[in-house]
């Protein structure tokens, strides 16, 4: 049951994506382009998303577990450290240079677009670095 | 700043983002689990029993929603302007960044927003600006 609504819950998260317009990365550059002709379109996917996830963080933070009986741990950490910066420092360039984000990148996997396998190859790949070189530390 | 009213779609990124939210709020209250993508990916790349269907079935879901949207109506224009190389580039910079950051659009700037979470505050704060200023340098300075 779990992985039936996995599926039917990537598959609902995938449609808001085509239908807001995220999947396209020449409108994610528009929405980041203060300075030349803006398109404010996408402010409000998180004005759509933001108030419904906030009531369903509210009522699992009441709950504590899942409607299958899973507990909801809800992240703990408070710290601010260089990491979580730096991290989002370099997230945001590299989203400013394509356009693309992570949900958006795999949902393109379905539309075939040439130009997407790149993008997905390079993001994986700096994933897999990621956890290369942080599982050398430990 | 110029408004782009002809290319402006408030109803579509408006109802997007709500099934964003609902989508959001089933994983959450149903499977107990927390729809950051990056997140999702990431327990993939290390991955421990038990806990990779679930990751797989979602990502699934995500690559069939575009080829299901086809079958009703013809899927959105989709444009990628960026060339190859920076492309690779770009897609380094989000992947290695996500896990360094610990989340994405999806789990700090919808997730962590919406429980108030300082951590993904900050975040959402650091990738918008830079996404911003990336733009910016791109199209106003360099070019």
């Amino acid at each position: 049951m779990n992985n039936v609504m996995s599926l039917i819950t990537g598959l609902v998260f995938g449609l808001g994506l085509i239908v807001s317009g995220m999947t396209n990365p020449a409108k994610v550059l528009a929405f980041l382009d203060l300075a030349g002709m803006w398109d404010p379109s996408l402010a409000l996917v998180m004005g759509g998303a933001i108030p419904i996830s906030a009531i369903a963080f509210f009522l699992a933070g009441k709950r504590g577990t899942s409607l299958l009986g899973r507990t909801i741990n809800l992240p703990s950490t408070r710290t601010i450290n260089w990491k979580l910066t730096t991290g989002s420092m370099l997230f945001g360039i590299g989203w400013g240079l394509a356009g693309i984000c992570p949900g958006p990148a795999i949902a393109l996997l379905g539309y075939g677009l040439q130009k997407s396998f790149i993008f997905i190859a390079a993001m994986f790949a700096g994933m897999a670095l990621f956890g290369r070189l942080t599982a050398k530390r430990k | 700043m110029t408004i782009d009213w002809a290319s402006f779609t408030p109803l579509h990124s408006l109802t997007g983002g709500v099934l964003i939210g609902l989508a959001v709020a089933m994983l959450l209250l149903i499977n107990g689990r927390i729809a950051g993508i990056s997140g999702i990916i990431g327990g993939l790349l290390a991955p421990s029993r038990n806990d990779i269907l679930w990751r797989i079935l979602f990502l699934l879901g995500l690559v069939v929603s575009p080829v299901l949207y086809a079958l009703f109506a013809g899927l959105p224009e989709s444009r990628i302007e960026a060339e190859w190389p920076v492309l690779m580039l770009a897609g380094l910079l989000v992947g290695f960044g996500t896990r360094l950051g610990s989340g994405c659009t999806s789990g700090h700037g919808v997730c962590g927003l919406s429980r108030l979470s300082p951590r993904s505050i900050v975040a959402t704060s650091i990738f918008m600006g830079f996404g911003f200023a990336t733009v910016y340098a791109v199209r106003h300075l360099l070019s």
